[in-house]
This record gives C-alpha cells, structure tokens and sequence, in this order.
C-alpha cells in the first residue's frame, strides 16, 4: 500500500513538473532577430591591432605562428629603417583556426587579439584566408593604454636608453671604480 | 442502377474526406508533438516556416519525398519495399469503421457518418492492430541489419503481450454495450460516457494502446539510444515517412478508439458530431505528448512485468467484477 502510494506520487510529481515548463514560457533566444551582446574577452575573428600612438604593434616575432596548435598563422617578417620590425605579409586561415586563444596568450606586444565577433561564415573555403589588410584594425583593442616601446629596452627617438618606464638611467660603470 | 451509382459515390467521398482529413491530421499532429514537447522543455519548436512554423509538415513532406531511396544491400528486396505500406496502410484502414457522427438524411436517404458499420467492428480493429505488427517484423527482418532485427524481435514479443490486455480490456466494454459493432457501442453510451463506469478498463486500454503505437515510454522496438532506431533503421525517404506516418495514424487510431470506447464518441453538446470526435482525438494525443514529455523509456523486463503481471490480471478481474454487477442488476 505504501508502495503505491510512492508510485502515484511520484507519477503525480513528474507530470507536474512537465506540466510547469509549459506554463514558465521558453528560454529560447530566437538567434538572427535577437544576438546576445557576448562578453568582451569572448574569442572569435582575430585582430592585428595598433600602438595608442597609431602605430603597429606587431613585430613578427612568430611567436603566435609558432604557438599556434593547427598552424594557421603565417607571416614574413621585415625591418623598417628606423629599426622596428613588422611583418611585411600576415595571413591567418580561418578556415583552420579553432579560436583557442593560444596567439593573444603568445604575443608580447599585444597586437593579436581575439574579438567577439564570430558571423564568418562561408561557403568558399579559400574566402576565409584573411590577409594582413584584412586583420588590421586602427584601434588598440582590448588594451588600449599598452605600448611595447615603453617597457622594451630598445632606444629610439623618443625613448633614449633609460627613458623606459621602470628603467633606471644608465650608470657609467667606470664611476664604480676605486 | 442508378441507386447503386449514388450509393458508390457517397462511399468514395466519404472514404475521400476521412482519408484526407486524417492524413492532414497527421501532418499537423507532428508540428503539435514539436511545438508541445518544445513547450514542455523550456522550447519555442519549430517556428520558421510559415507563421508559427504551420508550413513545417509541408516542407517535412518535401525533405521526405525528394531524399534517396536506400535499399542495402544484402536486404529482401520486396519485403523491404512492402513493409511500411503495411504500417501506414493498417492505422488508415482502421479508421474505416470509426463513427463519425449520427445518421444524416439527405433527400429521403440515410447516410451513416461511418464508412462501413461492420457487426463484428471491434474484431476488425484489433486484426488491423495485429496486422501492424507483420510491418514492424518484417521490415526489421528484411532490412538485414542486427539493429532493426533487434528493434523488430523487440516490437513482436511486446505487441503480442500487450494485445492481450487491449482485447481484453476492451471485453467490460462489449458487455455492457452488447455489441461488437461500434456504431452500437457509440450509441449505448447516449446516458454516460464508458469512462465513467469502467475506469479500469479505460486505464488498461490506454496504456496497452499506447504500448501497441510504440510511443515513449513503451518504444523499445525503436529505442534510439540502444539500436540505433529499431526495425526502421535501414529505412529512408519516403519509405521512413510511411513508417513515421504510420505512427501518427495509429496516435489518432489510439485517439479515435479511447473516444469511441470510453469518452462516448462523437457525443458531446453544442459542436456538430464530427468535431466532437475531433477534440476527443486531440485531447487523448494531447495527453499521450504529455506522458512522452515525462516518463522514461521502460525497461525490457518491466515491461513484460507490467503486461503479464499487472495489467492482464487486472483486466480478468475487472471482465468478473463486471459480470457479477451485471447479473446481481
């Protein structure tokens, strides 16, 4: 007797539950007519972004080429006469390119970023090879007060040596002698 | 001559207009069995074709009809082709002796809102029941698939136990009607719908009518998670949408039945006969969605337990209690 009853209510307690979701409403969010703001760290199309004072970040080092997991990052580095490295052609397959981030965790100066959009599809393949015209936006993304040049030790026009943040003056050795 | 002619012709179009209208039915019973059990989980269902995605059995229909036709290799060639004919062809038959409504009369002539009122209705129903089975097996059988052999071994041994119980739950019913014919049976319940004094029985008939439909929680002949899909696995395009159109059918058949037997048929006050039947119909597929949308697919073995342990002995004692309130009245 007992045992039916248990039987019955929880019979009873499964279609009300069932009964209840019908009356809750869906939680569906109907995606073309309605797209969810994602978060802003969210990885999708990736970026080449620029320096706060207009210039490229990148300095092909091939250090998101080289940790990148299915290898769709290439590029060619080159060097401009004041110095400064840059990449003279950049691509990124989007066709291979599973978002995991890896590139932005590698660059040291920033300029690879991961943004939140994510609408790329295509029918053609070869359409998602993205060149380096393609990447390049003229922001500074997800950091926007970061320069490289502030913090590297290599002097140029602006920042002489020593003029870095957290650099000391550099000290004429010779001082130090007895 | 010219009154057999006459005669001809209303049984054509009214075996036209229940043909179509159960066919749309269906149709539109799979966008309901979507849109409900979308509902039931915190779903929209399908919504883009069409308004409230109405167009939905339309381009379903397409999708069907225009996909390749795969017969394996090593299958039974035309045991393979006949099966779903057999489903689908068994669940529309059925309808062939459901009551519509009460006798009209147009110009001095009766015409019976039935296709045929056969004297002996209820056994035609249940050999059309058991002929679904011969679809089901041999479709599983000719596919040469372990699956859909699984699925059809499956579909046999539980429809075979599970008929039992539908027939003879069904006796209580006979027994106070008196008849086997179910014009007759519609007609007895004119005081008070069956239900009411046979809520036994009625629980028995659904649950071994919902058992022989194969519908969740009783559909291990198809159990997806274990067999793929059971004996129509092999099946696709329009061969698989006989299949699917067939289980469809039978919801409506399973609707139509309970109707007739238990919730007094195309009875009812204010709405004309037919569509009385018609909220009936949609009432019982109603509740069999909900019962779909909670309960687990049954184990192999309770199943068994529940047709042999439970429900036929329930059934023998509810035809005795019967007999003995029958006599002592």
């Amino acid at each position: 007797m007992k045992e039916l009853f248990l039987v019955v209510h929880s019979l009873c307690t499964g279609f009300y539950t069932t009964l209840k979701h019908i009356f809750r409403g869906p939680a569906t969010e109907l995606y073309p007519e309605y797209k969810r703001p994602l978060p802003a760290r969210s990885r999708a199309r990736i970026i080449l972004t620029v320096d706060p004072d207009g210039r490229e970040r990148c300095v092909a080092c091939y250090l998101c080429s080289a940790a990148c997991p299915v290898d769709c990052i290439s590029m060619q580095a080159a060097e401009n006469p004041e110095g400064r490295r840059y990449a003279a052609w950049f691509r990124i397959n989007f066709g291979r390119c599973i978002y995991c981030g890896l590139c932005e965790e590698a660059c040291p100066t920033a300029a690879i970023q991961l943004t939140p959009s994510f609408e790329h599809a295509d029918r053609d393949i070869l359409k998602m090879v993205a060149e380096k015209e393609d990447l390049q936006v003229d922001h500074c993304g997800k950091d926007p007060n970061y320069n490289f040049y502030d913090h590297a030790g290599v002097a140029d026009a602006i920042r002489p040596k020593g003029g870095h943040i957290n650099e000391s003056p550099p000290v004429n050795v010779r001082t130090n002698m007895p | 001559m010219g009154l057999w002619l006459t005669g001809y012709a209303i049984l054509m179009f009214k075996i036209a207009v229940i043909l179509t209208g159960v066919l749309l039915l269906a149709a539109y019973l799979v966008l309901l069995e979507r849109k409900l059990l979308g509902r039931f989980q915190a779903r929209i269902g399908p919504n883009r074709t069409g308004i409230f995605g109405l167009l939905q059995p339309v381009s379903d229909g397409i999708k069907l009809l225009t996909k390749e036709d795969v017969i394996p290799q090593g299958a039974h060639r035309w045991i393979f082709l006949f099966a779903p004919a057999v489903v689908a062809a068994t669940a529309l038959l059925t309808f062939a002796v459901v009551p519509m409504g009460p006798d009209l009369h147009l110009g001095g002539r009766k015409i019976p809102m039935v296709v045929t009122d056969m004297n002996v209705g209820l056994l035609y129903v249940f050999a059309m029941a058991s002929l679904s089975v011969y679809g089901v097996v041999l479709g599983g059988w000719a596919s040469d698939s372990k699956y859909a052999m699984l699925g059809s071994i499956r579909g046999a041994a539980q429809m075979i136990s599970y008929e039992l119980a539908l027939g003879l739950s069904i006796v209580p019913v006979v027994m106070l009607a008196g008849s086997l014919s179910l014009v007759d049976i519609v007609e007895a319940q004119a005081g008070r719908p069956f239900i009411l004094v046979q809520p036994l029985a009625f629980v028995i008939f659904f649950l071994s009518a919902m058992a022989e439909s194969k519908r969740i929680p009783f559909d291990l002949p198809e159990a997806e998670a274990e067999l793929g899909s059971g004996y129509h696995t092999e099946y696709s395009g329009m061969r698989f949408g006989m299949f699917f159109l067939g289980e469809y059918v039978q919801m409506q058949v399973l609707g139509a039945l309970t109707a007739v037997f238990f919730l007094g048929g195309w009875r009812g006050p204010f709405l004309p006969a037919p569509l009385w039947l018609l909220v009936k119909i949609v009432l019982v597929v109603t509740a069999m969605i909900w019962i779909r949308a909670t309960l687990p697919r049954f184990r192999y073995d309770q199943l068994m337990d529940l047709g042999w342990k439970f429900l036929i002995p329930a059934a023998l004692i509810n035809i005795v209690i019967t007999g003995f309130v029958m006599v002592g009245i």
